[in-house]
């Protein structure tokens, strides 16, 4: 026997398979298929944890998703550790390790409770009140203390170890829930032909037949027809149905998110599976069968261990074969905690009472009752309970007041009726109607494709509700455009236990006049008294009263305390339930791990990493790389002994005297193709394209349409009608879009084709006065004379018998190629290229070495001299607008009053008067260093770098009205020293620009 | 996530697919060199920003990569229709259930 509160024959367990577990670190057992919570129970345990806020020891409350109050730690390894878990969802497997927490040291010993007993200072709202002041208190003191004592469960500290998967499906049918009328639907809608798929949160179908066994459905009991209903199902091939699957989130168009739970509940699981599956579904119509959620009931102390809804005590009964306690009470609004009685009474546990609020309950149940010995206390109430770590009396009297008795339980159920599980259909977006007869809250119109059926939709008798499901089920097959061929019928059913009555809000002696502590939620320790105080103090949204209370804000999302507080809160304001509203459900039903939703996303995955054709002989040579976008780019090329410093100093004195070779592939490439491409460059550039030649190239400038630079690259014009456009680096795509939509939108007459190119051709940049005798050897057909292809040329050719597109320009200032080659030959050319450079004194040079000589040349860098609100006129690139041109995007824009008014900000070079001192770049610039504070700050410095060519720092910066102050002295205030700079102009290197042509 | 259906591709594609391109039916100035402030203020910088039926141009970037125009009720967050970039402005809506149709079209 693996309990003492195993009851021999009941259940449905197979007593000879037990496994052991821990908790707390006491080893246990249990049988395979037991959960967390029944395998505690079973062996005396109910003392489970300790409440969030005022650290009252807690028990088993349910058997069910909704757990406020049996969270643990659970795990099989320190990595594969999850906290927060609900017992009574978990399953066991040998080898399971769950801790309690929220306690110190220990779970009956704990420190923390010392809260309860300071609780009246802990009421509603304390937080917002008490640590208002002193104001710097909050940062130092309060938030550090409350922050260590709040959350609930730790965090693992290793990373997962397992993986997770991500399946999308497609159906006609989604069936959430597989109780009886979700099996029902989905065989119907099978039947119709429908490709279903039924999920469900438990290991095994039936739903409410787990604890109720007083129905018959088909001629046998409802748990055996479940059974052979999830048989047939399981063996139709247009049916899925999933186990261990909870649907928590129902999104926009029918699609709703599962997350199947694959080897949570295994003891050695399979590497290969996943640890979680999570499932978008997208379905043609919902069928939403989530049945209902017991209330308990709001009376004081009603948190002790051992006090528990009505349907856990008989699912663990039923389907478990574990009794709750020897001595159980019974506290109960509702007809069906009656049954739950009966059913403990039958299997030889003491039953001393069953107390029900209503003066007059079904003479039935009563009969029955009095058949097996049980006293009947009608129009009672359960004033208190008494016991520490579990319940041990409750204290019983008339509900209209008198005298009061006390009766020795160790176990108490209660039921307060049950709520329909409404929050699929509410995050569908539809609204959830009061419905004045039954006084409860269900759907009302469907918003999207959807149905609910079942207990979920107020349909509390069995054999109509199975029937309306099947119905529900093959019209949703239908609806989807299946043709039936025939049609299921729905079997007959019925059962004895009653589903009515109920009471909402505080009972008897926990009304408005006490002071009791009557939990309503558990999770987050929020007592009715809490509930009326909010009220009190002007709360009197739901939405408010819910906030200022935590009421229905921990993980279990208020499931058993939302219906209660919102009737403590409606006869507070004294309005009627509906007119104070329900909060909205929102998604995951319930919590959802981190790793179903990155799912694959994460390490490499996270954001993938584009590497060059070149990237492997980076990494050969040393290369330490920068990230530019996505793009791994070479940043420098240490040698031995080399800091960044010593390295990017020799490539750039190398690439000025002998030469350097880069890898400029990440460059973006657009080919613009057609009849009217020069006339699309006209209006996509601020240069005009008519009158340049086939085989010559031009620096353009891109706009947007508001005036300010978008983007920049060279053009080369191949024939008439095609142009190799390039963009930069981190604008290929903008770029591409930008042009698209120009092309597409504006512009569709014109007819060009406009291909993306950035990933079909390696670039590989030759640079310095040996870039020809480099290159010349191994390129064909191409003349390399200056006469023959001097600066801003472009030519097709082949280079080692590949072809080339080869482009003289350059971005150093030195004469150089760009020698663009098809990405699969980018490597072997590099190299072939490098055993000609390497020998005759080049270097590789990484992106460092290429920003400090294009700033040497003052060439600017879109995003990083220009921010997005720079003109071309502002960067000191007007030559590149053409002023003829009627039209070009950017054309209006650049005339707005603010951007032609003086005082623009301009781009000038910065020589710091120490000519050692490197500038930061984004330092602030003034023309009184002696002014007060805050400073009138009239430019920034944008880019700033020892050049080793200069032999002393350079820098550029926009600067208000800068090109007038050429030679004047700013300054750059530091928070240690204030620098000198006099203006200049932006090129520090070869002004005539002679060695372009060389 | 959305499914947006592409009028090009004539199906259903998930919304990541598709980048948002800002409100539809402005059309760029033919004479843009020459309009005024006023006029240019209006053509590029305002904006509808309607509770209710909005009027937006998408592309399916990461699928036939072609400019589309779409109606959708920023209420519901539902599209009502999707049409090709160039066609007419389509007539919508709102019925007594709330949802938002074609014109004429029945619920």
């Amino acid at each position: 026997m693996s309990g003492a509160n195993r009851i021999k024959g009941k259940g449905r367990l197979t007593p000879a398979k037990t496994v052991r577990f821990t908790f707390d670190g006491k080893a246990l057992s249990a049988i395979e298929g037991d959960t967390l919570a029944s395998a505690l129970i079973a062996n005396g345990i109910h003392l489970t944890g300790r409440s969030f806020k005022y650290h009252r020891p807690r028990g088993i409350l349910s058997a069910g998703p909704e757990e406020p109050n049996a969270l643990m730690d659970v795990g099989r390894d320190a990595a594969r550790r999850t906290p927060n878990v609900r017992a009574t969802v978990q399953e066991v497997f040998d080898g399971l390790q769950a801790n309690s927490q929220n306690r110190w040291p220990s779970l009956s010993f704990d420190v923390g409770g010392l809260n309860n007993l300071a609780s009246p200072f802990f009421a509603a709202g304390f937080y917002y009140k008490t640590f208002m002041w002193p104001k710097a208190a909050w940062k130092r003191v309060y938030e550090p203390v409350i922050r260590a004592a709040a959350g609930l469960g730790v965090a693992p500290k290793e990373p997962d170890p397992d993986h997770y998967s991500n399946h999308n499906v497609h159906c006609d049918v989604l069936v959430i829930g597989g109780g009886a009328t979700g099996l029902a639907g989905a065989l119907a809608a099978a039947h119709a032909g429908a490709d279903v798929v039924l999920c469900d949160e438990q290991p095994e179908l039936g739903g409410a037949f787990h604890h109720e066994t007083d129905a018959e459905v088909d001629g046998m009991p409802g748990w055996d027809w479940a059974q052979a209903a999830t048989a047939e199902l399981r063996g139709m091939d247009n049916v899925r149905v999933l186990t261990r699957t909870t649907a928590f989130g129902y999104q926009a168009q029918n699609h709703v998110g599962l997350v199947e739970r694959v080897t949570e509940h295994l003891d050695r699981p399979d590497p290969a599976l996943p640890r979680e599956r999570l499932w978008q579904v997208r379905a043609g119509r919902v069928v939403i069968a989530t049945g209902a959620i017991e209330r308990h009931m709001v009376f004081a102390n009603n948190d002790r261990p051992g006090i528990m809804l009505a349907s856990a005590a008989r699912t663990f009964l039923n389907h478990f074969g574990v009794a709750v306690g020897a001595k159980v009470g019974v506290y109960t609004a509702c007809d069906s905690a009656w049954n739950a009685a009966f059913d403990l009474k039958r299997a030889g546990v003491s039953v001393p009472a069953i107390v029900d609020v209503r003066p007059d309950p079904d003479p039935a149940l009563v009969a029955w009752a009095k058949e097996l010995g049980i006293e009947v206390l009608a129009g009672h109430a359960v004033l208190d309970t008494s016991g520490s770590l579990r319940v041990r009396s409750m204290k019983v009297g008339k509900a209209s007041g008198g005298s009061t008795r006390d009766i020795a339980i160790d176990a108490l159920i209660m039921s307060a009726g049950w709520t329909p599980s409404v929050h699929m259909y509410s995050q569908s977006r539809g609204k959830v109607v009061w419905d004045e007869a039954s006084e409860r809250f269900l759907p009302g119109r469907n918003v999207q494709d959807c149905v609910s059926v079942g207990a979920c939709n107020g349909d509390d008798e069995l054999g109509e509700a199975i029937a309306d499901a099947a119905r529900a089920g093959h019209e949703a097959a239908l609806a989807t455009g299946r043709k039936a061929k025939s049609a299921w019928t729905a079997p007959e059913a019925e059962t004895r236990t009653s589903w009515t009555g109920g009471m909402k809000g505080s009972a008897a002696g926990a009304g408005p006049d006490t002071t009791v502590k009557a939990f309503v939620d558990f999770q987050n320790d929020v007592t009715a008294k809490d509930i009326r105080l909010a009220v009190r103090e002007g709360m009197h949204s739901i939405e408010h009263v819910k906030r200022f209370t935590t009421n229905g804000m921990a993980t279990d999302q208020g499931k058993t305390s939302n219906i209660h507080g919102l009737a403590i809160a409606a006869e507070m304001l004294d309005k009627p339930i509906p007119q104070v509203g329900l909060t909205t459900f929102r998604s995951p039903y319930t919590p959802v791990t981190f790793g179903a939703i990155v799912n694959h996303s994460r390490g490499p995955l996270f954001d993938p990493a584009r590497k060059t054709p070149v990237h492997d002989w980076e990494v050969a040579h040393g290369a330490v790389f920068e990230d530019v976008g996505q793009w791994k780019r070479a940043w420098y090329y240490p040698r031995a002994g080399e800091d960044m410093h010593d390295a990017v100093n020799r490539e750039c004195r190398t690439v000025r005297a002998a030469a350097g070779m880069f890898d400029a592939s990440t460059l973006g490439k657009i080919e613009v193709v057609g009849p009217d491409a020069a006339q699309f460059l006209n209006l996509m550039y601020t240069n005009g394209w008519d009158k340049l030649q086939p085989g010559r190239c031009k620096y353009g400038i891109m706009l947007r349409e508001d005036g300010f630079i978008y983007d920049d690259g060279v053009v080369g014009r191949l024939a008439e009608d095609r142009f190799h456009v390039t963009t930069t680096t981190g604008g290929a795509p903008r770029v591409m879009h930008h042009m698209e939509d120009y092309l597409q939108t504006e512009f569709p007459d014109l007819k060009v084709w406009l291909t993306s190119t950035t990933e079909q051709w390696a670039v590989i940049a030759v640079q310095g006065p040996k870039a020809r005798e480099i290159i010349a050897p191994l390129v064909e057909d191409i003349d390399l004379s200056n006469e023959a292809m001097p600066h801003m040329s472009v030519r097709e050719g082949r280079i080692c018998g590949v072809p080339t597109r080869l482009f003289r320009m350059s971005f150093t200032g030195e004469a150089g190629y760009e020698i663009n080659v098809p990405a699969d030959y980018g490597a072997s050319i590099w190299e072939a290229l490098w055993s000609r450079a390497e020998p005759l004194g080049a270097c590789a040079y990484g992106t460092e070495t290429m920003h400090v000589l294009r700033a040497e040349k003052g060439y600017i860098i879109v995003g990083q001299d220009t921010d997005g609100t720079v003109t071309p006129d502002d960067a000191g690139l007007n030559w590149a607008v053409a002023k003829k041109k009627p039209d070009f995007v950017g054309i209006r824009g650049m005339k707005r009053p603010d951007l032609v008014a003086p005082g623009r900000k301009q781009l000038v070079g910065l020589l710091t008067r120490d000519a050692k001192m490197v500038l930061e770049e984004g330092a602030q610039i003034v023309a009184d260093p002696n002014q007060s504070v805050p400073m009138t700050m009239i430019g920034h410095v944008t880019s700033s770098y020892w050049s080793e060519n200069c032999g002393r720092s350079i820098a550029m910066g926009l600067v208000a009205d800068g090109r007038a102050l050429k030679g004047k002295t700013l300054y750059v205030p530091m928070p240690d020293r204030t620098i000198e700079v006099e203006i200049s102009d932006t090129v520090f290197i070869d002004k005539e620009g002679v060695r372009l042509n060389g | 996530m959305l499914l947006i259906h592409c009028p090009y591709c004539e199906e259903e594609r998930p919304e990541l697919e598709f980048r948002n391109a800002g409100e539809a039916h402005i059309e760029r100035p033919k004479n843009i060199a020459e309009i005024s402030d006023e006029d240019f203020e209006k053509f590029f910088f305002i904006r509808d920003n309607p509770k209710g039926v909005t009027y937006e141009r998408w592309r399916h970037i990461h699928g036939c990569a072609r400019f589309f125009n779409a109606v959708r009720d920023t209420v519901s967050d539902r599209f009502v229709t999707t049409y090709k970039a160039g066609e007419p402005r389509v007539e919508v809506e709102r019925g007594e259930d709330g949802l938002v149709r074609l014109t004429g079209a029945r619920p």
